[in-house]
């Protein structure tokens, strides 16, 4: 068929193209919202900011039903197998951002019981810095991630099995391990 | 009478130690009468209520004699007035008697305490942690518990995309 042959409403593209233009349009949140991010979040999606406009509006509080995971304020090593298992429950393909300075490095939490960034446990997509970020800052990061589904997304979600590295830094440093035996030591000299 | 006097004449023998702060009137008591004074406190005079039960950890503190001090503040619902009481417990094995059947609003202050400071209280109905998992081991708010914790927070499986 010549290219002359077809009408002006029929486009030609590759699936692959068409599935991610589908889904970067259409992303469900699921608002993992534990401290002060959560309320930019809910503001984000109200009529003054109106998340809406990209297709991103509809809030479930349902992992199933969600394929994008908006990781809002600290979490906490109790909050943590949560998390882990809300992220687990969603469909595939699903995309994370994570919100803040706490939910990126545990923020000025750097207590025994705050999890120093999500993203040493579960894989994240896209980190929005603030403190927390305004609104357009979470709308900057959500056209951001967009853009990156719609360049490089594919209809099987192969894209996802090459990320076989974790996506933070490893668990344990190496300067939270000499704290660790630092903490030791002194313990053991105290007894 | 306020309640003060009350326990003078009550407790004549034991020490028991005023002191005030503006309106804040502190009782320190010897952890061995405790249960008593706040039955005393309690049924006939009028602290009807438990507002708090904290500790302090005085380990490495400046002439201080005992490990913890346990804080109890009683508040009278009729009068407003408010009475704090204090008593010190040691290591190995603090242990103090519960105010449960007293107040039932010891129950998660006692468990509080228990959680961040490990001081055991006899005759508590449920004594587990609150706040922190069950799985944990360490009494994080004692002084020789490092801020940092001892990698607790590190301590879960790793999630890469390729396997979730």
């Amino acid at each position: 068929m010549a290219m002359k042959d077809v009408p002006d409403n029929i486009f030609m593209t590759s699936l692959d193209a068409a599935a991610s233009w589908a889904r970067s349009n259409s992303l469900w949140p699921m608002p993992f919202a534990t401290a002060c991010c959560g309320i930019e979040l809910m503001a984000t999606a109200s009529s003054r900011f109106d998340l809406a406009r990209f297709g991103a509006e509809v809030m479930r509080f349902s992992p199933r039903q969600c394929d994008l995971m908006i990781v809002a304020g600290r979490v906490v090593m109790k909050m943590l197998p949560v998390l882990q298992r809300i992220w687990l429950q969603m469909p595939e393909p699903k995309w994370c951002i994570s919100m803040g300075a706490c939910a990126c490095t545990g923020g000025v939490f750097d207590t025994y019981a705050v999890v120093q960034g999500v993203d040493r446990f579960i894989p994240v997509d896209l980190y929005v810095p603030g403190c927390p970020p305004r609104p357009e800052q979470l709308m900057a990061g959500i056209i951001a991630l967009q853009d990156k589904i719609k360049h490089g997304g594919t209809l099987n979600g192969t894209e996802f099995g090459k990320r076989t590295q974790p996506t933070g830094p490893t668990p344990y440093d190496l300067d939270e391990l000499i704290r660790i035996r630092e903490a030791n030591e002194k313990l053991i000299s105290i007894n | 009478m306020s309640a003060e006097d009350a326990l003078k004449l009550k407790f004549a023998g034991a020490e028991l130690t005023f002191s005030q702060f503006r309106d804040n009137h502190r009782i320190v008591v010897p952890a061995a009468r405790l249960f008593e004074i706040l039955a005393f406190l309690k049924n006939e005079q009028h602290f009807d209520m438990l507002a708090e039960v904290t500790a302090v950890d005085y380990l490495e503190y400046e002439g201080a004699k005992d490990r913890f001090g346990v804080v109890y503040v009683l508040v009278s619902t009729t009068s407003g007035e408010r009475l704090i009481i204090k008593t010190f417990v040691n290591d190995p094995e603090p242990l103090l008697p519960s105010v449960y059947s007293l107040w039932k609003s010891a129950d998660w202050l006692e468990r509080e305490v228990y959680d961040m400071f490990g001081i055991r209280f006899s005759g508590h109905p449920d004594l587990r942690r609150i706040l922190t998992p069950d799985e944990f081991t360490a009494y994080p708010l004692r002084k020789d518990y490092p801020l940092k914790g001892r990698g607790e927070r590190h301590n879960f499986p790793v999630l890469t995309r390729a396997e979730s």
